[in-house]
This record gives structure tokens, sequence and C-alpha cells, in this order.
């Protein structure tokens, strides 16, 4: 029972954090409202999507998951930061559960989710995005977004506790994201990337979320599947496998490199 | 009884490249100070890493208060404190919210957490500050909070890192007060420190370490014997040197120093006051009269330089050490 309340006291921590800064908040919801807003009425007019609502409703699934797969950034800045402070020194010189400070982070970050996906929601409210499947699967839809940033934030703490200064985190994390964002449907349309681009786009974890997403909030994706491969036929599935996988990899990873971090 | 224990210990990084901890053996007797004096680079962080379950060493054995440190470290955990040469807290957040958080990881309740944190902030003269954001505390401030932190379940053993590295000289003597005064409180201490005069003011004993073992140990006064006895100086105008310093010759019969910047002209001597008065006399003798004339106790200083052929020079190694082997790459 230690571990979890240890993570706890460490989640509240960021919690407590973000009480005594509010604009660390502030600036976690603008840069995603920023990006509905821009996708919106930058791309929204010259993409033509064929579906009742227009491009919005293909839009915000893409960008919710964009920013999920973002929550990596958060987690490896911060840890950096905690390290080259000493802090994680103090922390694993505690007799705290050798995991309870990982874990609290990444609660921390994913509590931090729920604010920033509910800004950008009502954004996308705002400007016209309305899921048509009912409150049971729009909520299931949310809480699919939460685990996928909770899995992805644990590549972050692996990559936070391997450098050694807040700006390589950066832009370590910029570059491990950044690609994996664009080379999907969350944007666009796959079928038109090269042929190779489109397979590893079909099978790119971002994909599945942002077709499960698709389906969650009750639309068709047509940004891709045109292979009719594995992944676009069983978007939902192939998520959940890729979270599993993602957590079974990283989070035992992760733990042994925050036991065994030299500073 | 011997409450921290380190016998042989081995570190290296890079493959053995660098060598952090080089059989490494030391102890504290319950109760007692230990000053671990080297310059950067000789090992110390290194040290205090091993001993506060931070790093497993290559090998070796360390236990503290009895208990295997490499076999049991969360039962050590429970039972040291520790502080490091960076104020290791969370800066956003107030000093109370440090206390507390730190004060809940240590499985107290909310209310002991409290408790303790008022009675930390009060020893410590930190209340009035307790409200506000770290990053407003002065870097004394900083330490003592840091300080504090490292105390919320009174340890038997504490582990102080370079306590006063960057602190001005009144935050220095601020912390030195309130290690002082712990001390007194019977916590068992091993304090890291490249300054001299500090290991010489707060440490029973001290061991000094060089390329990651202890070249020599012992108290300061038996540290200073082992140099050699007192030294007469002299300082006199450039004119006087040369005849000076036949003078120093004939009273010291030892090797003598001669700095041409300070014209100071120095050498062990054995009589003590004897050969400072002779001196004087036969200075006098020649008319000479000098600028400055007396008797120096060798300082740490002296004793690191005797013991290791070297002045406490700076290296690179203890960054490399403590940041491991990404920094060598």
């Amino acid at each position: 029972m230690n571990a979890i309340s240890d993570a706890l006291i460490i989640t509240k921590r960021q919690l407590l954090q973000l009480a005594r800064v509010p604009e660390l908040i502030l600036f976690s919801i603008i840069q995603p409202i920023m990006f509905v807003l821009l996708f919106r009425y930058v791309f929204g007019g010259s993409i033509d999507t064929g579906q009742p609502g227009g491009y919005v409703q293909l839009l915000m699934p893409g960008i919710f998951v964009q920013t999920v797969a973002f929550t990596l950034a958060g987690t490896a800045v911060g840890l950096t930061a905690d390290m080259q402070k000493g802090l994680i020194s103090r922390f694993r010189s505690l007799p705290i559960s050798r995991s309870a400070v990982v874990f609290g982070r990444t609660l921390g970050d994913g509590a931090l989710n729920v604010v920033v996906l509910l800004a950008m929601g009502i954004t996308g409210y705002v400007v016209g995005w309305r899921p048509t499947s009912g409150l049971l699967s729009v909520t299931l839809g949310f809480v699919f977004l939460l685990v996928f940033g909770f899995a992805m934030s644990w590549i972050g703490v692996l990559i936070g506790l391997s450098v050694r200064e807040e700006r390589v985190a950066t832009n370590a994390t910029f570059i491990a994201v950044f690609p994996l964002t664009f080379l999907s449907n969350a944007f666009a349309p796959t079928t038109g990337m090269p042929r190779p681009l489109q397979y590893i786009a079909e099978w790119n974890p971002v994909s599945t979320m942002v077709a499960g997403c698709r389906e969650l909030f009750g639309l068709k994706n047509e940004f891709g599947a045109t292979a009719g491969s594995f992944p676009s036929d069983n978007p939902l599935l192939m998520s959940v496998i890729y979270m599993i996988l993602i957590m079974a990899v990283f989070i035992p990873l992760s733990v042994r490199k925050y036991n065994r971090v030299s500073k | 009884m011997k409450t921290i224990i380190a016998e042989d210990l081995h570190k290296s990084y890079n493959k053995g490249s660098v060598k952090a901890l080089d059989g490494l053996n030391l102890d504290v007797e319950e109760g007692t100070v230990l000053g671990v004096l080297g310059p950067n680079g000789a090992g110390k962080t290194t040290t205090v890493r091993v001993l506060a379950t931070l790093l497993m060493p290559d090998s070796g054995r360390a236990t503290v208060a009895g208990i295997d440190v490499l076999k049991n470290p969360d039962e050590v955990r429970k039972i040291i404190g520790l502080s490091g040469q960076y104020a290791a807290v969370d800066e956003t957040l107030t000093g109370w919210d440090n206390l507390i958080m730190f004060g809940r990881l240590y499985h107290l309740s909310a209310k002991q957490a409290k408790e303790r944190a008022v009675e930390l902030l009060e020893q410590f003269s930190l209340t009035d500050s307790a409200k506000r954001p770290i990053r407003t505390y002065s870097g004394g401030m900083r330490r003592r909070l840091d300080l504090a932190a490292s105390l919320i379940v009174k340890p038997k053993v504490l582990f102080l890192d370079e306590p006063t590295t960057g602190l001005d000289p009144r935050g220095r003597q601020d912390m030195w007060g309130v290690i002082n005064e712990l001390v007194k409180g019977g916590v068992t201490l091993l304090l890291t420190t490249q300054y001299l005069e500090e290991a010489d003011h707060l440490a029973d004993e001290i061991a000094v370490i060089d390329h990651g073992r202890v070249i020599a140990r012992g108290t300061s006064d038996t540290l200073k014997k082992q140099v050699g006895g007192e030294r007469l100086e002299i300082v006199v105008e450039n004119q006087h040197m040369a005849a000076t310093r036949e003078i120093v010759a004939k009273v010291s019969g030892g090797a003598i120093n001669v700095d041409e910047g300070l014209r100071q002209i120095s050498a062990p001597v054995t009589t003590g006051s004897k050969a400072l008065i002779e001196a004087a006399k036969l200075l006098d003798e020649k008319g000479i009269h000098p600028l400055d004339i007396g008797l120096k106790r060798p300082s740490l200083d002296d004793v690191f330089l005797s013991l290791t052929g070297h002045v406490a020079e700076e290296k690179k190694d203890e960054d490399l050490a403590s940041t491991g082997k990404k920094r060598g790459r």
C-alpha cells in the first residue's frame, strides 16, 4: 500500500506546483487550443472530407491524440529538471517504494491531461466539433486518450532520466513524437503519401489511436484504411495492444533506469 | 562502536578508465564527525553516494549503523539523512510544502508531518519564509531548508556533501552554527568538504582523500604534526631577501621556501619560539626590519600539499563520477 500512497504524494506535489504557479496550467492549455484553432481555420477550408460537419470532425480526434502523445515531453523535461536539481537523488535516499517517483510523475502528467483535454474539447465544440456517438462512447474515447497519454508518458520517463539537460530532453522528445504524429492519419489522408510511408502510417500507433477515437466519437475513418490492413480494420484493438506493449516495455525499463540514475 | 564503515570500495567508470573509488576505507565512530577532505574529483561525492544507497560500488563492503548498505539499502534509508551540494528541494513549492511532502514520504501522518515542519522551520529560522516559494530564498536559506528536509525523522546518521559550497561567508558561518548544534544532539555525521578550514572547524577526525582513496587520517592536530611542526615565516623588503634567507637557513636547517611575490621566506623549525627570537636577533644585527615575522602552525593546505605532493587541485573527474558514463562520451 505504501507504494501507492508514496506515488500519490509525488502526484500531489505536481498538482501543488500547478496550484502555486497557475501559468503552468495556462500554457499547457494554450498550445493545444492554438493548434485546434489553427488547423480548423487554416487547413479546414481546403480539405474536403466528404463527411457531414467537415474537417473539424476528423481533426479533433487527431489533435487530441497528438496532444496526449506529447505528454511524454512534459514527463521527460520534468524528470530531467528534477534530476539536475538533485531532487531525484534526494527521493532515492528516502525509504519509499522504488517506483513511487516515476509512477507519481506519470499519474500527475495524466491528471494534467484531463484538464487539457477538457479545454480542447470545449474549444472544439465552439468551432463546430459535434461527436455523434452518445455520452458513453465519447467518455470511453476520452478514457482511451488518457490511457494512451499515460503509456506515452513512460517513454518520457526513460528519455528524461537518460539525458542530462532539460534542453536535450525537449529536443529529444520533439524528435521522437513529431514525426510520429505527422506520419499518421491525424491531419491528412494517408492515401496521398508514397506507398512505403503509407504502410508506416497505417501501423503507426498514433494512426490507430486516431482511427479508434474517430470511431468512438461516431465517425467513419476516411483518412486512411485504403490498404485494408489489420490496424486499419481494427484500430481499437490495435491501439489497446500498442498501449499494453508500450507499458510492458517502458514501465520496467523506466523503473530500472530510475534506480540506477547516476545523478 | 563504528557507525559508518566502508571497506575497500572500488568504483570505476568508462570500463575502468576512470577510477572514482580505488580501495577506499573509512569508518566513523558513533556520535562523531568525520570530515572527508579532498579536491574536486577525489571521490568525495562518490563515497557519499555509495554510503547513502544511491550508487552500487563495483566491489567492497559498507555498513551504516550495522546495516549492510549493499544488501539492505531500504533499512539504511530509514535511518539516514542526506543533504547534498545542490539544494535538492522543489523550488516551485514553498518551504512548508516541501517539508510536508518529505514528511509524508517518510511516512509521517499528516498531523505529525505538520508538527515536524513547524519545529524544523523554527529550528532553522525559516518560519517567516515558510509560505514563500523556495526560488525566492537566498542560497543560505535554501541550504538550510535542504538540511531541514534531511532531518525530518531525526536520522541517526547524516551525510552532508559539501554543505557550504557556493555559500557566501555569512551563509557559511550560519551553516557551521547549525551543523555544530546538530552534532551536539548526538548525530553521527560524515561531511565532505574541499575547504580545509571547514574540516578543521567541524570535524573530530579528518580523512584526506585523493584519487579515490584515503591517504591520511586523524585529528586535525595529528595531521598537522605529520606535516612537521611549526614554520617560521618572515616577510622583508626585496633588497633584504638574500640576507634573510641566510639567517633562516641558520635557524631552521630544513627546506627553505622563498616566495618572491609575497617577499616571504619560510622554513620548518623545531624549537618554536626560540627559533623566532634567534631569527629576530640576527635580523636586528644586520639592520633588517622585517615587515612581518612569526610562527605558523601548518594549515590543512600544507597537510594536503605534503601528503599528495600537489596542492588541492581541481579535476573534472568528480563531475564525471557523479554523472556516470554519459559524460565520458
